[in-house]
């Protein structure tokens, strides 16, 4: 019976705990910057403060525009399903859920930056090119790094391909490109520095926080929640791609270790976002073109 | 004994050049090294030398035709070098071209590279070993690279950094050759072959045969890059326009037919291998090209110089292709390398004349010749009449034998192309020698 | 063993990504210099006779001579020539990594056509060497300063070493005659001619070193000249 309850633990803890790896990131900047910072729990008093609060929405927009932040929302949640976590299979597994997950990914995608075109604001709708000029660089990224992961392990659903490399497998080859890979995707689909800067107040600086700029309220309150639980997620894939071979080990120590990845993760997100700026636009499609050259060679040493 | 001689000696000439102090001590050792170099060629002409160093060194009958090519050339450089620089004022002065004011090259290093130059030259028609061959081709564009460089102006500054450049990317991807070659003859046998000519082609049958077709494409690439064969040709034209005339009259001369020896060391290595149709048909490829490329630069030049620095891209064309038709061919093209060899050195000697009393370079501007260079003058039209190959001068019978060799083996293609590229660029040269004594007068279209 | 190779030659495959997408002039030369020191470690662990004193030798000479000595000078030439720290392009950075993406992805092929013995084991040997090989050729031609055609020559010449070390070993003196080539076109370049250039130009771009072209390809200026004069 313990078994089968374990993923519904990991989608409830992964539900409950996201909002904390912001927090985490925000207080890790603070204290590299030398001050004390937010609460952790910030993320949560916003979250209940915005639900709250009543929305306005604009003459302009249409009810698309009230279903961009729903259809984000659920697409990840859906998503969520997918993911393994600490070596445990997800909630929904199947052969080529990888692509499901991609494409989930998008839907999110599609449907903010629609949302964002539908105020038909000029920062929204710039916003939205920005989005979708660095998606187009992200995706083909995104699968040929778990194309070469599953060619390694043999397997097309995500739960067969995260935890499955050994020790030492992840030292040299595919994994630790895929791994490298998926960090700087990590940065770049959840909008950190060096690809956006979540803390700029101004608007022609802004990626992903302008397209957002016009919700208010409950539903400002499910597209933070959305990102939390993005941040998630591409931390569980980084932590499974990164995790060596745990299988004999007991439950807790696949957990804790997991655990420990998630927490970890957003602290060297914040090391890193204290040690750079973000890159000029004209490099940001650079190092997402160098990123996709990496998880080519991934897949080219996993060929053959 | 011979072998080590003909290379210590303008060697250790050359070295000795730098430390001199005065002008006349280098130029008399510049001279007596070339009488030597001359003397040695001649007696080796009389009885063949000895292979030295385990075979890596030896002069064949191939490497003695080249190597006789170098020193008549070398020689008459010499003496021409020795009054030319008797000439060059010292000091800063203006160019000519565009009245920036430069300064010469320290004749030390003008004439201790010319003898190492002939030092290096004579190591690639003797060395029989593709490392060594390797190492003095690789040392030929050292060794000349000061020389292109003699008048201190950007424009020959531009021109050395173009020749250094591409012939050394050109000598990298030789080495690739190179190694490809070691590994084919690593083959089945234990111990592998050595990389001697001789050796090489005696074992042929235990070489790897795939390699040995890279290592030629590459090696041919290479050093057809120092022989200025298209698309490889670009250094040309630059470093022979802006180098004195008689570093131009050895580059062309002797210089790029070194670098032909080398691709000819290749050619024998594969046709022991049996893969020979293999190398004459990308020798075609690459001498039909080049024809075609220097014909259609050639057409409008109005810069002396450049228009024989493009003439000898074409010439190397057609050694390439008359090797790549062989059998006559071959035979065309080594007579047509002795042949332009001596034209081109007379006619690159005779521009330095000229561009000594009209300081330009322009065919348009210089007008006269025949009144005040008289031999000049003469000398120019005949070596311009020679060098389109026309009779009764060498040039024409070597042309023609490959024009026959391409006939009779049925490459009608390469036939026509020489055929009309000659055509053309006869007439060009007639233009230019009308031009010249203002028969006709050229301008410039806009 | 065969682990550390795998390493070394994908590391050396990510140089040159880096190199092909490089900004700055101080960038490429580290990257070149990191990439001379992969190829220095390559002999210790690349042969087919046992580990001896000449490869060890040449380990470190190789080390020393790529790592150390030619970023050195190479540095003090960018310190001499008065010249803008960005590398400017005539193929710009985001298609210069494209252009590799496709290089490397014919290099494959490139490794599957020849069919060298597995005397190596390492099935990334050939398609790393043609890469490298390719992008140098492609920085001397896409880029404008004199200085990153130095830098393509290196990598170029880091390419055609790596062959050597890979493939040819029990040739003698094949190797070493390699890194001779090494120190006397990059002293002879970088040393000589780069100083001789600062010397000449005030602001030294390649794009400088141009203005012997023939006579159509100046045809405006010289419409403007009276030939009489």
């Amino acid at each position: 019976m313990k078994i089968n309850l374990l993923p519904i633990v990991h989608l409830v803890l992964a539900m409950v705990a996201a909002p904390l790896l912001s927090g985490i990131i925000n207080r890790t900047k603070a204290i590299m910057a030398g001050r004390r910072g937010q609460p952790i729990l910030q993320a949560y008093h916003d979250l209940f403060k915005l639900l709250r609060k009543g929305a306005v929405y604009s003459r302009t927009t249409s009810s698309l525009f009230r279903l961009g932040p729903i259809v984000n929302l659920a697409a990840i949640i859906t998503g969520l399903l997918l993911v393994p976590f600490a070596g445990c299979p997800g909630f929904i597994a199947f052969d080529g859920d990888l692509v499901v997950l991609a494409y989930l990914l998008g839907l999110a995608r599609f449907f903010v930056v629609s949302a964002a075109l539908d105020t038909g604001s000029s920062f929204e709708g710039m916003g939205a090119s920005r989005e979708v000029m660095f998606s187009i660089l992200v995706e083909p990224t995104l699968f040929l790094g778990l194309f070469s992961l599953s060619r390694l392990s043999h397997s097309l659903s995500l739960s067969g391909i995260l935890y499955a490399s050994g020790v030492t497998g992840w030292i040299i080859g595919a994994p630790a490109l895929v791994a490298g890979t998926l960090f700087v995707l990590y940065l770049a689909e959840n909008s950190r520095i060096p690809f956006d800067d979540p803390l700029t107040h101004l608007e022609l600086t802004m990626i992903h926080e302008v397209m957002v700029l016009d919700h208010s309220g409950p539903d400002f309150g499910l597209v933070l929640y959305g990102s939390a639980l993005k941040l998630w997620l591409f931390g569980a894939l980084f932590v499974g791609v990164f995790s060596p071979d745990l299988t004999e080990a007991g439950v807790w120590i696949r957990e804790g270790y997991a655990l420990a990845g998630m927490v970890l993760l957003p602290i060297a997100v914040g090391i890193v976002e204290s040690s750079m700026a973000r890159l000029r636009l004209l490099k940001v499609p650079q190092l997402l073109v160098g990123a996709g050259a990496l998880s080519l060679l991934a897949t080219i040493l996993v060929l053959g | 004994m011979m072998i080590l001689a003909i290379i210590l000696i303008p060697a250790c000439a050359g070295l000795a050049s730098f430390v001199t102090r005065q002008n006349i001590v280098r130029r008399i050792v510049l001279i007596v090294t070339a009488i030597m170099h001359l003397a040695l060629t001649a007696a080796m002409w009389l009885q063949g030398p000895d292979p030295i160093m385990n075979g890596w060194l030896q002069l064949d009958a191939l490497g003695l035709v080249f190597l006789s090519i170098v020193s008549c050339l070398f020689m008459a450089a010499a003496v021409y070098g020795v009054s030319y620089l008797a000439r060059e004022l010292p000091g800063t002065r203006p160019d000519f071209q565009e009245s920036d004011l430069f300064v010469n090259e320290p004749e030390a290093v003008f004439i201790g590279c010319l003898l190492l130059f002939l030092s290096t030259m004579t190591l690639v028609t003797c060395s029989h070993n593709f490392v060594v061959l390797w190492v003095a081709v690789e040392a030929t564009t050292l060794s000349s690279a000061p020389l292109i460089y003699f008048h201190r102006h950007h424009r020959s500054l531009e021109a050395t950094w173009k020749y250094l450049l591409i012939c050394s990317v050109g000598i990298a991807l030789a080495l690739l050759g190179t190694f490809f070659l070691a590994f084919a003859a690593a083959g089945k046998e234990a111990g592998g072959v050595p990389l001697v000519v001789g050796e090489l082609i005696a074992r042929a049958s235990s070489l790897r045969l795939p390699f040995i077709k890279v290592a030629f494409l590459f090696m041919l690439v290479g050093y057809g890059t120092k022989m200025g064969l298209a698309p490889m040709h670009s250094w040309l034209p630059d470093a022979h326009s802006e180098a004195p005339s008689v570093v131009s009259a050895l580059l062309s001369g002797a210089l790029l037919n070194c670098a032909f020896l080398g691709i000819l060391r290749v050619v024998q290595v594969l046709n022991g291998a049996g893969a020979g149709d293999f190398a004459r048909d990308l020798l075609l490829v690459f001498g039909l090209l080049s024809v075609v490329v220097a014909t259609v630069f050639i057409v409008a030049q109005l810069d002396f110089k450049r228009m024989l620095a493009y003439s000898s891209i074409e010439h190397m064309g057609i050694l390439a292709v008359g090797v790549g038709l062989g059998g006559l061919g071959s035979f065309g093209a080594l007579l047509h390398a002795v042949n332009h060899s001596l034209a081109k050195g007379m006619l690159f000697l005779v521009a330095g004349n000229i561009l000594a009393r009209y300081h330009t370079k322009s065919i348009q501007m210089i007008t006269g010749v025949s009144h005040e260079l008289p031999v000049s003058a003469m000398l120019w039209m005949a070596g311009l009449v020679a060098i389109t190959g026309t009779p009764p001068f060498g040039l024409f019978q070597s042309e023609l034998t490959i024009i026959r060799a391409a006939f009779d083996s049925g490459h009608l293609l390469a036939a026509v192309v020489l055929l009309a590229a000659l055509g053309i660029i006869t007439a060009v040269c007639l233009f230019s020698i009308a031009a010249f004594f203002k028969l006709i007068k050229i301008e410039v279209a806009d | 063993m065969h682990g550390i190779v795998s390493v070394i030659v994908v590391s050396i495959i990510i140089t040159d990504f880096l190199l092909l997408s490089a900004g700055w002039l101080k960038s490429a030369i580290r990257i070149v210099a990191v990439q001379g020191l992969a190829l220095g470690l390559l002999p210790l662990f690349v042969h087919q006779d046992g580990l001896s004193f000449r490869l060890t030798a040449i380990a470190i000479l190789v080390i020393m001579l790529k790592g150390i000595v030619f970023p050195r000078l190479l540095m003090r030439s960018l310190r001499e020539m008065n010249t803008v720290r960005t590398i400017t392009y005539y193929v710009g950075p985001m298609a210069s990594l494209l252009v590799g993406i496709a290089v490397l992805s014919s290099s494959l092929w490139w490794g599957y056509v020849l069919p060298l013995p597995d005397q190596t084991g390492y099935r990334l040997a050939i398609p790393m060497v043609f890469f490298t090989i390719v992008t140098g050729l492609f920085l001397i031609v896409s880029r404008r300063q004199a200085l990153m055609q130095i830098i393509g020559y290196l990598a170029l010449e880091n390419g055609v070493y790596t062959f050597g070390v890979f493939f040819a070993q029990s040739e003698s003196m094949l190797i070493e005659i390699g890194i001779l080539l090494d120190v006397f076109v990059g002293v002879y370049i970088m040393g000589v001619m780069v100083f001789h250039i600062s010397r000449e130009f005030d602001n030294i771009e390649a794009g400088q070193l141009s203005t012997l072209k023939d006579w159509f390809q100046n045809r405006k200026e010289l419409a403007g000249k009276d030939p009489e004069s």
